[in-house]
């Protein structure tokens, strides 16, 4: 087990800068998820971890190794690929085996260790197959039994699900985390599914534009947002602008909104993001936050109900609410929302 | 639809072995001026046996093709490898000028080099027919082998590398063996271009060097006898076979992917 750090590193391609001065710690044992839109970075960086870019600038140390100027072949990292990478002309078992060959494990002391590993991936007597005959889920989990049956320092996992399909995808992240668990292993995850980064890791870094914007736990990145393209990425949030104005926030149209969260000083322009579910739709009045809008759409979603709502200043906003009574309000109706100020966040652009 | 299909391909195959088979038979009928009725014979074949100056053209032919086999083959593989995996300035004006070659008339190439030949001192003869046929040969083998790249992806190279193989290691264990069957069917095309070779091969060959094109193309200018037939025969039976044994385990235009 090792911790990964990552000191000052960037990297430039031509002109275009795709990571910009990167610091950050990945603690030993930890799942990190590296969350951002095509082209944040979130791949470089981990190609840079594993070794595959140079970066420009920079430290990268494994363990308490400084690996900058090691080749990704000396690095003993465990890698999987989006498109799995099994190689097509050897056996499952061969495939597992082809690290531990590389590190002189040969024999029974390397079939045993194989047997292990597809025992644990739950794919035992799969080694005398070939990869075509395995299906994706399956080709998947010889991926991860080939890259953990090293014992690596570090699992680098590059989109690994993103090709299977919804269910098969919910059944591995189960059982990534469950091996993650029982390996202990220190892993860094990219993905741009945020469902899967906060249902997966113990932290969620953000990336945008090659820097990262907000690290932490996935509760605290997605309830306390620190800009406004991590509350819009992680989730959805609805954005209000207004001046602060007293310790509260005035908006546009006058209405006064409350925080629980400290606000910069009297007069400055301050924009305020509220996640959709955090509000709800109420007949009298109250003491919390609210707004009247008028309702534009209401999708039908089962176990949920999202609600396109829209102010009289045109303000677009999005409720989301358990769908206790089925869908009794219509597209045209006006309503009441009200939310709590703990759950209004002031957020940077 | 289906038995005009039929009928269309049984045509295209009477007229592609026709003249062949009938070649072929020529070749045991008893005539020397190809009369019948047949009379089946196997006197030109031990004619044959005994013609030293069609045999040892037959011998050149195969010698200069399994080296220009073995030496287009590597050269290409080589250049193929650099032009699919490598990003070095110039590579896609390289990988476009290797396509020309393919579509100059032989008779302009061949002339080309037997003037470059003669005037850098390389001369014509053995060492000529090989450098003339190795060069002829790569663009082929390069796009044989570029297309079979083409179907393996490059992370199987990086999952070697993450699991401890050198670049080197990697190229040998993963992609060397899935390039096989393309590497092996761009050997029998560089063969079958050297073996097939008329046009350069008469520009280069000596009166004391010649390949088996040349000496029929010379034999039939004096008046020819079914001896041409006979080693046409075993030329044919010879190539075919190594055609159909590669066709039945390298499995061309096999569509598994190689993931």
């Amino acid at each position: 087990m090792t911790n990964v750090k990552v000191h000052s590193v960037a990297k430039t391609y031509g002109t275009t800068p795709v990571l910009s001065d990167i610091t950050t710690e990945f603690p030993e044992g930890s799942f990190t998820s590296l969350l951002g839109p095509s082209g944040s970075g979130k791949t470089t960086l981990l190609r840079i971890i594993a070794g595959f870019i140079k970066p420009d600038q920079g430290v990268v140390t494994i363990g308490n190794n400084d690996v900058t100027d090691i080749p990704v072949w000396g690095r003993n990292i465990g890698m999987m690929f989006q498109s799995y990478a099994l190689f097509p002309h050897m056996t499952i078992a061969q495939n597992v085996a082809f690290g531990l060959e590389r590190r002189g494990i040969k024999g029974a002391a390397a079939r045993k260790e194989v047997d292990r590993a597809l025992e644990m991936v739950r794919l035992p007597g799969f080694g005398s197959r070939t990869p075509k005959q395995l299906s994706g889920g399956q080709q998947q989990r010889v991926a991860l039994a080939r890259a953990i049956v090293i014992k690596p320092s570090v699992l680098l996992l590059d989109e690994p699900l993103s090709a299977l399909d919804r269910r098969l995808r919910q059944e591995m992240q189960v059982e990534l985390l469950r091996i993650q668990r029982e390996s202990g292993l220190t892993t860094i995850f990219v993905t741009h599914d945020q469902e899967e980064a906060l249902t997966l890791s113990d932290k969620v870094a953000i990336l945008d534009k090659g820097r990262i914007v907000q690290i932490g736990e996935p509760e605290d990145v997605y309830e306390r947002p620190l800009t406004r393209f991590a509350a819009e990425f992680l989730g959805d949030s609805n954005f209000l602008t207004g001046t602060v104005d007293n310790g509260a926030v005035r908006l546009a149209d006058g209405t006064v909104v409350r925080t629980t969260s400290t606000l910069p000083t009297s007069g400055s322009k301050v924009t305020l993001a509220v996640r959709p579910e955090k509000m709800s739709i109420v007949s009298g009045p109250t003491d919390d936050n609210s707004l009247t809008a008028r309702i534009t759409t209401v999708i039908y979603a089962g176990p949920v109900l999202s609600y396109m709502l829209e102010t009289a200043d045109g303000l677009p906003l999005k409720l989301f609410a358990q769908n206790r009574d089925g869908k009794v309000l219509s597209d045209g109706d006006t309503i009441t929302l009200s939310w709590a100020p703990e759950h209004t966040v002031p957020v940077g652009d | 639809m289906k038995p005009l299909g039929r009928i269309y391909l049984v045509a295209i195959l009477i007229f592609l072995y026709t003249p062949i088979l009938v070649m072929m038979a020529m070749g045991f009928n008893a005539s020397p001026l190809y009369e019948l009725p047949f009379s089946f014979s196997l006197q030109w074949y031990e004619a044959l046996w005994s013609n030293t100056v069609l045999l040892t053209a037959g011998l050149n032919s195969i010698v200069i093709a399994a080296i220009t086999a073995v030496l287009a083959t590597a050269l290409g593989t080589m250049a193929s490898v650099a032009l699919s995996r490598r990003t070095f300035r110039g590579r896609s004006f390289l990988q476009l000028m290797l396509l020309p070659p393919i579509a100059i008339p032989w008779l302009i190439t061949g002339t080309a080099m037997l003037i470059f030949f003669y005037w850098s001192g390389i001369g014509r003869g053995m060492h000529a027919l090989l450098i003339g046929h190795v060069a002829l040969a790569i663009p082929y083998v390069v796009l044989v082998v570029g297309t079979g790249f083409r179907t393996i992806r490059a992370d199987l190279e990086e999952a070697a590398m993450s699991l401890g193989s050198t670049p080197v290691h990697a190229f040998f264990s993963v992609t060397l063996p899935l390039l096989y069957p393309s590497i092996l069917g761009a050997a029998l095309f560089a063969f079958a271009v050297s073996l097939d070779q008329f046009v350069i091969s008469y520009f280069l060959a000596t009166p004391g060097y010649t390949t088996l094109p040349v000496q029929i193309y010379s034999s039939i200018r004096k008046g020819f006898t079914p001896e041409i037939n006979a080693i046409s025969t075993v030329l044919l039976l010879g190539s075919m076979t190594v055609i159909l044994i590669f066709a039945r385990f390298a499995k061309p235009g096999d569509t598994r992917d190689k993931r």
